[in-house]
């Protein structure tokens, strides 16, 4: 009836887990009740989980993201710990069992539920708005990938009470991963969490493809669009080239588990180096599709404070292209220690280096932006200042890395993981936090504290140097990654020091949540009327904040790279056009969460293996699709009268403002 | 507004940090290396981080410098707000990285050729054969010439160039042992190799260090680089204290999951064993219905070709087209 589920499945073995979970039951109950208790089902069910709005679908992946970023960080400050204990032949506090599922689940929560929903939240946000659409190609669309990624998140959290997760690290090598090493429960919440987030980031990808090439504003030619739409078009290639990629892969190991297919086994004609080489296949690409966003808010952040137009702007545009085309060709670098013979090794080591060229000359494109400029030292823009320099270490490590002789002793070390944590955190991290702060007036019509984002800046520098400095020097002693102990005691004052830089980057943390608070709460003080707090260049910037559901009450016609900074400095409005038109909108949909509650059913079902569950969740993901496809009365025009209406009360607003 | 002293404490901290981590890195493992790859690995990193400090710190320099001098109230500072353009700083910022990674890109293409983990040393003194199997979560070792194995041990002779031929009979771990140099992965019915000699005698200790399960924390090992009689005495030693390791009966014994496990010594090892473990990988037969392993033709040796011509490239691929047809069948 229940295939391997049963009440022995919570493992209540683990008190750790038990008081996490217990948390985490009550804090869902308490959620509920008070979601009942202040009526506020119907509120969130009509204007956000139905919403097809690009804004709210941001805000709403933002959201997700940064409850996960806990749940990742409670992980990675668990993992500093337990190394910072277990030397010298201590065990520490974490046994193998758990200590291999916390640094699992560690890499896909911040890779898969943190980075990328923030990436594609904040393109989510931003892109429509600054080429001037008033939704994406594919409103319905855009909420069901949302969805899926949703409920891909749920199961993670799931495999927390019920099960377990995977211990094979964050890409599942196989044969680890295959059903001879790893019987458990563990990698098949992996596989079905992420096939069913990665189609719809796939989604994602084509739909902000066809968005950006099809529905920019009059005079938005290509190298018309910001830089921030630009690295996401770019990223959104790489989305659609590659997560296809890892979703053949997910379904070749799937046969592999559930079938008795031999793809990655050891026997029978498997081949356990096509699984690795096609995970990163798509591994490789996938960080660009985190970077090359981050790169574009840098761009814009940079340009908008030192009030001075971006330096460089068609190098950047090339050399984002370049990036893009190059990261499908050098994936070997994550394995040059199989034994490929030596050509094959420095043609990808010289792949990778090259990489680092029009890297470069982006970082000095940044640097002489800031020159001759007149650069107001922000929150973002001291996340930007942190990124060129902490970006530029990680680079050079990486192309350290790239070596293949090198690499023969930097591989699987400390030094790695030192690395992307490098890249990672000084690019992803810093860039989506500087996003946040730059687009949250866009998003919510009023200011963040500037005064707590300072000081979660300086904390989670301070704490990314303190944390992992000592584990680029652990490596040279010998340090593998993914040690649950090691005999080496002498190694312990750098894990203790490590340890401290992880409380450092918790307190940032901290500063970031009490960021949010302090701002809520002097929401009124800090309230964004004209739509542009920041002097700023682009699109976005022209509409109120929060702008209204259609975005622009008329398409903005555009004349040049940063055009509504061109027409501030001319002193010219946009035209005040008082004919309005009737504006058509798509609706709101239910069809996005219940096709992905239905595949999240699908999934648990055949993680579990309760078969008769498995056909509900399909069957039911099919009909509500179907029905969905079915369904014709999916748009509507929201009448010039009711348009008017909403642009005057801006308008009074402006005008009592000033 | 940033206050300058945070700017200038951020500074200091920077210093004091670049400070410990070279004070501390002097000993290290890669720093202080005790074999000739290892030595040339040193000097690798060592060379490309000091080309890279090219770009890296007019980088750094340059931020702090920009960042500060065009701060918004410094009003003196020259502002030119549609400056977006300059040829010479173009060619500049391409220039100056397309030099530095094309003299990487030669470093990149010769050091890979000579450190190529397949090509045997040049020296003197006969190569020595090591047969490393990786197993749930133990090393085993065999001498072949010597017909002994060990558990979580491995000793050779000080300046004697040694083979490692790698495999694993399990999940795939990689072999490492940070004072000699590379490493290279152990994969089940695959054989790798890497070439590696110690030129000063010493216990260094090795481990694998690409995670494999539960007891991955546990596959540390001892490597002992010994004088040519400690290691005669070494191997009598094994010899006398070990029991005979049979295949496929010990090894199954053997091939048991356990982690932590101590040093073990095999006196008698039943020949071939090594390429008899690879190749029980190539079977087209169902593991769960077939406990013996079959009869076939011994694992091809990928590195026969460098011995024998000098056409090295060439051979090897094809040797390694004839291992992925045989992992095919």
């Amino acid at each position: 009836m229940f295939g391997k589920l049963s009440l022995e499945a919570i493992p209540l073995h683990d008190p750790i887990i038990v008081v996490v979970g217990l948390g985490m039951v009550v804090g869902a109950i308490a959620l509920l009740g008070a979601l009942t208790y202040f009526r506020k089902w119907g509120w969130l069910w009509n204007e956000w989980f139905t919403s097809v709005d690009h804004k709210k679908l941001g805000i709403m992946y933002f959201a997700v993201a940064l409850v996960m970023l806990l749940r990742g960080f409670a992980d990675a400050i668990m993992m500093r710990s337990q190394q910072a204990l277990a030397a010298g032949g201590s065990m520490g506090f974490l046994p193998p069992d758990h200590y291999d599922q916390i640094f699992t689940a560690h890499g896909v929560i911040m890779i898969f539920f943190v980075a990328m929903p923030m990436v594609i939240g904040l393109i989510n946000l931003v892109v429509p708005l600054q080429i001037g659409a008033r939704d994406v190609a594919f409103p319905f669309l855009n909420n069901l990938s949302f969805w899926l990624f949703a409920v891909s998140a749920l199961l993670i959290n799931i495999s927390l009470v019920l099960g377990e997760f995977a211990k094979t690290g964050w890409l599942a090598y196989a044969p680890l991963s295959g059903i001879e090493y790893s019987p458990g429960v563990g990698v098949d919440y992996w596989i079905w969490a992420l096939q069913i987030s990665g189609i719809g980031t796939t989604l994602t990808g084509i739909n902000f493809f066809v968005t950006i090439l099809k529905m920019r504003t009059k005079g938005m030619t290509m190298f018309r669009m910001p830089i921030f739409t630009w690295t996401a078009l770019c990223a959104n290639v790489l989305i659609i080239a590659s997560f296809p990629i890892l979703t053949a892969t997910i379904a070749l190991l799937t046969l592999d588990r559930y079938f008795g297919m031999n793809f990655f086994t050891n026997e029978l004609g498997g081949n356990v180096m096509m699984y690795v080489n096609l995970i990163w296949a798509w591994g490789h690409p996938e960080v660009y599709i985190l970077i090359l966003p981050a790169f574009g808010v840098f761009s814009e952040v940079i340009a908008t404070f030192a009030r001075k137009r971006l330096f460089g702007y068609h190098t950047m545009v090339w050399a984002t292209v370049a990036i893009t085309v190059l990261s499908f060709i050098v994936w070997l670098h994550h394995f040059f220690t199989m034994g490929a013979g030596a050509n094959v090794n420095a043609f990808f080591g010289i792949m990778t280096m090259i990489i680092a060229i029009p890297t470069g000359v982006k970082v000095f494109n940044w640097i002489f932006t800031i020159f001759r400029g007149r650069l107001e030292l922000t929150s973002p823009v001291l996340w930007t200042l942190g990124f060129i320099i902490t970006f530029t270490l990680g680079g050079m490590t990486g192309v350290m890395l790239a070596l293949p002789a090198a690499n023969f002793v930097l591989h699987n070390s400390l030094f790695v993981i030192a690395h992307f944590h490098n890249v990672i955190i000084g690019g992803v991290v810093f860039g989506m936090l500087a996003g946040l702060t730059y687009w949250f007036p866009k998003a919510f019509g009023f200011t963040l504290s500037e005064k707590w984002g300072k000081r979660s800046f300086w904390f989670w520098i301070t704490g990314f140097y303190t944390a992992f400095m000592p584990l680029y020097v652990l490596s040279f002693y010998g340090a593998a990654r993914r040690m649950q102990s090691y005999p080496n005691a002498e190694w312990q004052p750098w894990m203790i020091v490590a340890w401290v830089g992880s409380v450092l980057i918790a307190i940032g943390i901290a500063c970031t949540l009490i960021q949010f608070y302090v701002s809520i709460r002097d929401r009124h003080k800090n309230q964004d009327v004209t739509g542009d707090p920041w002097d700023a260049r682009t699109l976005e910037w022209s509409t109120s904040s929060p702008p209204p559901f259609y975005n622009f009450a008329h398409e903005p016609v555009v004349g040049d790279i940063d055009s509504f900074w061109t027409q501030k400095q001319r002193g010219i409005e946009q035209a005040e056009e008082k004919d309005y038109k009737d504006i058509h909108m798509p609706k709101n949909t239910w069809a996005g969460p219940i096709i992905s509650v239905f595949a999240m059913i699908f999934g648990f079902a055949m993680i579990w293996h309760i078969w008769w569950l498995a056909i509900v969740g399909a069957v039911g993901t099919l009909v509500s699709f179907i029905a969905r496809v079915f369904n014709d009365d999916i748009d509507y025009y929201v009448p010039a009268a009711e348009v008017e209406r909403i642009e005057q009360a801006h308008l009074k607003r402006l005008e009592a403002h000033s | 507004m940033q206050q300058p002293s945070q700017w200038r404490r951020r500074g200091t901290f920077f210093v004091l940090l670049a400070l410990c981590l070279l004070l501390a890195g002097c000993s290290s493992a890669l720093m202080d290396p005790k074999g000739d790859i290892g030595e040339a690995q040193r000097s690798l990193i060592l060379s490309s981080f000091g080309l890279m400090m090219i770009v890296v710190i007019p980088v750094i320099v340059l931020t702090v410098a920009f960042g500060w001098h065009y701060r918004r109230n410094n009003t003196v500072a020259q502002y030119l707000p549609d400056w977006a353009h300059s040829n010479v700083i173009e060619a500049i910022v391409w220039l100056v990285p397309v030099v530095i990674v094309a003299i990487l890109a030669v470093i990149t293409w010769r050091s890979s050729h000579e450190l190529d983990p397949h090509r045997p040393l040049e020296s003197d003194e006969p190569t020595l054969e090591i047969q490393a199997i990786s197993l749930d979560w133990k090393w085993l070792f065999i001498y072949p010439e010597q017909g002994i194995a060990t558990v979580n041990e491995v000793a050779m002779p000080v300046n004697r160039p040694v083979r490692f031929r790698v495999s694993s009979g399990s999940v795939m771990n990689s072999l490492f042992i940070p004072r000699l140099g590379t490493q290279i992965y152990a994969m089940a019915g695959m054989d790798n190799d890497v070439h590696l000699v110690g030129n000063e005698i010493g216990t260094y200790w090795g481990r694998s260090t690409n995670y494999s399960g539960a007891g991955f924390a546990g596959m540390v090992f001892d490597a002992l680089v010994t004088s040519d009689e400690d290691f005669d005495t070494w191997v009598e030693q094994v010899r006398a204290e070990g029991e005979p390791l049979s295949y496929p009966e010990g090894y199954s014994e053997l091939a048991e999951r356990s982690s932590f496990v101590d040093v073990r010594y095999f006196s008698d090892v039943t020949p071939e064993f090594y390429e008899r473990l690879v190749s029980s990988f190539h079977t087209g037969t169902d593991p769960e219905t077939e406990t013996q392993d079959a009869d076939r033709a011994p694992a091809v040796d990928t590195n026969e070709a460098y011995q024998s011509t000098d056409n090295q490239e060439g051979e090897r691929s094809d040797d390694d087209q004839l291992i992925s047809n045989e992992a095919g069948g």
